[in-house]
């Protein structure tokens, strides 16, 4: 479960992020959804404890994620490509988050395998460093290292941005495994309206740092949302 | 048109986000201009009338003239290590209704006006004023000067045709190796004859005109060879090279350091900007040979320790002052992953340890030049085991500036702060006095002992330093994840 009490975010006066309240419970595949600058991005640093709340904290399965590290066991995360050690090879870097996460060499491999498909062929064996890799493919890697040793929180910035369409309907499936046993929580960030509605069971959308909307998602979710943005 | 390029570089310059961030190694940079400016405006002036001093039966033109093929080569050494094209951000210019001829016609006449072009100027238009005042005669003074003008400019073109070219550079090296050495055995005298050439361009001035063809066609090739390139697929294009995976399992050993010191030798056999600087560790090994080869040094041991402290630590110092920012780019992802600080910190250590044992192993030849050298070395190794990593990893705390891995690094500032200065005070100038004192106070003994032990203080106390290393760490964290996010 992760707990959100009276977290706000201030860079001098302007607040980016203000939320009184907000838990996600063990096993929900929780979307966020927002305009350019709602806060999004930063929610998920705080959370990492890559940046600090001006107020308020973030627990993460009962662990103040500014007070100790011990949540990083047990969360996997991917933002953006500064995720991605560039002058690794794919296969290298896997290696060195499964060091890392405690996998040896065959955890990785047997890892790796179940994302064959998702990686089309791209990624793995192409002689290739990871800054030399397309987007969408250096989006793929860093994917798949989020989900490396079994994390219980998989926090993920725009998955979908980037990635090609069959690649989207792929990671879709992924991310409805991870959720199936409702063991593994999953938060995923996204301007895809239609994508977020599918793969998340609830929906909370943030503007100008405040929490506007919290919706269970149903059949009627997206065109809810539609409406709302199209203002 | 022109203007519009030289206003999008204007703004280019004093936008850009280093702008004020770097103005202090800018500064630096002008510094050094400024140096060689003067010293070769002196050389112009002064020089005629000190090769006269110096060969009075000589003409100081001809011998001039005779050096001048040296001169040449080396200006072409130089600029292959230090000149880049000056290409303009040309990208977004593709797509607008500008001719590719101006691009190319613009970037290759700006590089015209480089540096390096009007450097050597200082030299060779003070020393026409004083031939002509010296009453050479004035039409073959000036046919010398505009060939010596138009021969600058053709080394400036030349440049750019061989550069990346590795069989072009051994040749330059051949030929002012070869040219020193058969003159210096009196073989050949290679260089008198080139400058038999330039006396010639003295006497008949005319025959300066022809480097005008000479500058025409090398700019030609310089046109045709970019102008060919000005696609998106060719010169602008990021050169995607064939990963290369070494095995590093041997580093199994180190346990769970092992993953953090396979990625650190990663991030040095594959970035440009820690590839260059492992020419700065030979340079390093190699420094002793300046000083004791001379008598004159023989005897002044505080340059041992010097010495020893500084070729023994070439890379401690040079991989060390810019931990963390060597992992900057992608600084946030280990932030987030479950590892101990310490461990991160400890495999850097480990690296550096081993490297200033290997680096005394290579210098171990020093012994050629007194045994007390050999000594002094040893016990600056261990000074540097023990006191100069911790010293370097703790100042690596306050390292606030993100690196990009893909820039060269000779004269490259980047990264670089007051800290890297600051660093260097603990780190060679206490050694180094604590030794010169002892020395000159108490004996060689003292001195070198006192050296050691100060070393074997540092590594006995490892455990409490690091610990203290580690709470500096994480206390910055935020900041550093903060500052290293911003791009240059």
């Amino acid at each position: 479960m992760i707990q959100t009490t009276e977290i706000s975010k201030k860079y001098g006066k302007a607040e980016v992020l203000n939320i009184a309240a907000l838990e996600i419970p063990t096993g929900q595949s929780f979307g966020l959804v927002g305009n350019n600058g709602a806060g999004k991005t930063t929610y998920f640093n705080i959370l990492l404890d890559l940046i600090r709340p001006t107020s308020g904290a973030i627990t993460n399965h009962d662990i103040v994620v500014s007070k100790s590290e011990e949540w990083k066991n047990f969360t996997g995360s991917f933002i953006d490509e500064s995720f991605l050690i560039g002058y690794l090879t794919p296969e290298e870097y896997f290696d060195f988050i499964g060091d890392l996460r405690g996998m040896n060499k065959a955890d990785v491999t047997s890892f790796l395998a179940q994302f064959d498909e998702f990686f089309n062929g791209e990624i793995i064996g192409k002689k290739k460093y990871l800054r030399d890799l397309s987007k969408g493919n250096q989006k793929k890697a860093g994917i798949a290292a989020a989900m490396m040793g079994n994390p219980q929180v998989v926090i993920l910035d725009e998955p979908f941005a980037n990635l090609d369409p069959t690649t989207q309907i792929r990671l879709k499936e992924i991310i409805k495994k991870l959720t199936e046993n409702r063991e593994i929580t999953v938060l995923i960030s996204s301007h895809d309206l239609t994508h977020v509605t599918e793969v998340c069971e609830r929906i909370v959308v943030l503007d100008k740092g405040q929490v506007v909307k919290d919706i269970q998602t149903s059949t009627e979710t997206l065109k809810e949302l539609e409406s709302y943005f199209a203002l | 048109m022109i203007s519009h390029f030289l206003k999008l570089e204007w703004k280019q310059f004093f936008r850009s986000a280093a702008f004020g961030k770097s103005m202090g190694a800018k500064i630096l940079i002008g510094f050094f201009a400024v140096y060689f400016i003067l010293i070769f405006l002196g050389m112009g002036f002064g020089g005629f009338f000190a090769i006269k001093e110096m060969y009075p039966e000589k003409d100081p033109l001809v011998v001039v003239n005779s050096f001048l093929l040296f001169a040449i080569t080396g200006d072409l050494i130089f600029r292959y290590l230090m000149q880049k094209l000056p290409v303009m951000n040309i990208k977004p210019l593709l797509l607008l209704p500008i001719k590719k001829k101006t691009i190319v016609n613009y970037v290759l006449v700006k590089s015209s006006f480089s540096f390096f072009n009007i450097m050597s100027l200082f030299f060779y238009i003070p020393f026409s004023v004083v031939l002509i005042k010296e009453g050479y005669d004035t039409n073959g003074v000036l046919g010398w000067l505009f060939l010596m003008i138009l021969l600058v400019q053709s080394i400036n073109f030349l440049n750019f045709l061989v550069n990346k070219n590795n069989i072009a550079f051994g040749f330059m090296i051949a030929i002012l190796l070869g040219g020193f050495l058969v003159q210096r055995y009196e073989i050949f005298n290679l260089a008198g004859y080139v400058g038999q050439g330039f006396d010639f361009i003295y006497q008949n001035p005319i025959y300066s005109l022809v480097s005008i063809i000479l500058l025409v066609v090398l700019y030609q090739l310089n046109y045709k060879q970019l102008r060919s390139q000005v696609y998106l697929d060719e010169a602008i294009a990021i050169k995607v090279k064939e990963a290369n995976s070494s095995d590093l399992s041997w580093l199994n050993r180190f346990g769970d350091l092992a993953p953090f010191m396979k990625n650190d030798l990663r991030l040095i056999t594959r970035n440009k900007r820690t590839k260059s600087s492992l020419f700065i560790l030979i340079i390093g090994l190699l420094y002793g040979l300046f000083f004791y080869p001379q008598p004159l040094y023989a005897d002044k041991e505080f340059l041992f320790a010097f010495v020893g402290i500084f070729s023994t630590g070439a890379f401690l110092i040079n991989f060390g002052q810019f931990i963390p920012a060597w992992d900057s780019v992608y600084y946030n992802m280990l932030m987030s992953q479950n590892f101990k600080y310490e461990r991160y910190l400890t495999s850097k250590f480990t690296l550096m340890c081993a490297s200033v044992i290997i680096l005394f192993v290579l210098g171990i030849p020093y012994v050629y030049f007194g045994w007390k050298i050999l000594l002094v070395h040893f016990a600056a190794a261990i000074y540097n085991v023990g006191v100069n990593t911790h010293v370097i990893m703790y100042g690596g705390s306050f390292n606030r500036k993100r690196i990009n891995l893909d820039e060269k690094a000779a004269f490259n500032y980047q990264g670089t702060g007051a800290v890297q200065w600051l660093i260097g005070i603990p780190l060679m100038v206490i050694p180094m006095g604590l030794f010169a004192l002892l020395n000159w106070q108490i004996g060689f003994e003292t001195a070198t002992i006192t050296l050691a032990v100060l070393g074997f203080i540092g590594i006995a106390l490892h455990k409490k330093l690091m610990l203290v290393i580690t709470k500096k760490y994480h206390a910055s964290k935020y900041i550093m994840i903060h500052a290293f996010k911003q791009e240059n």
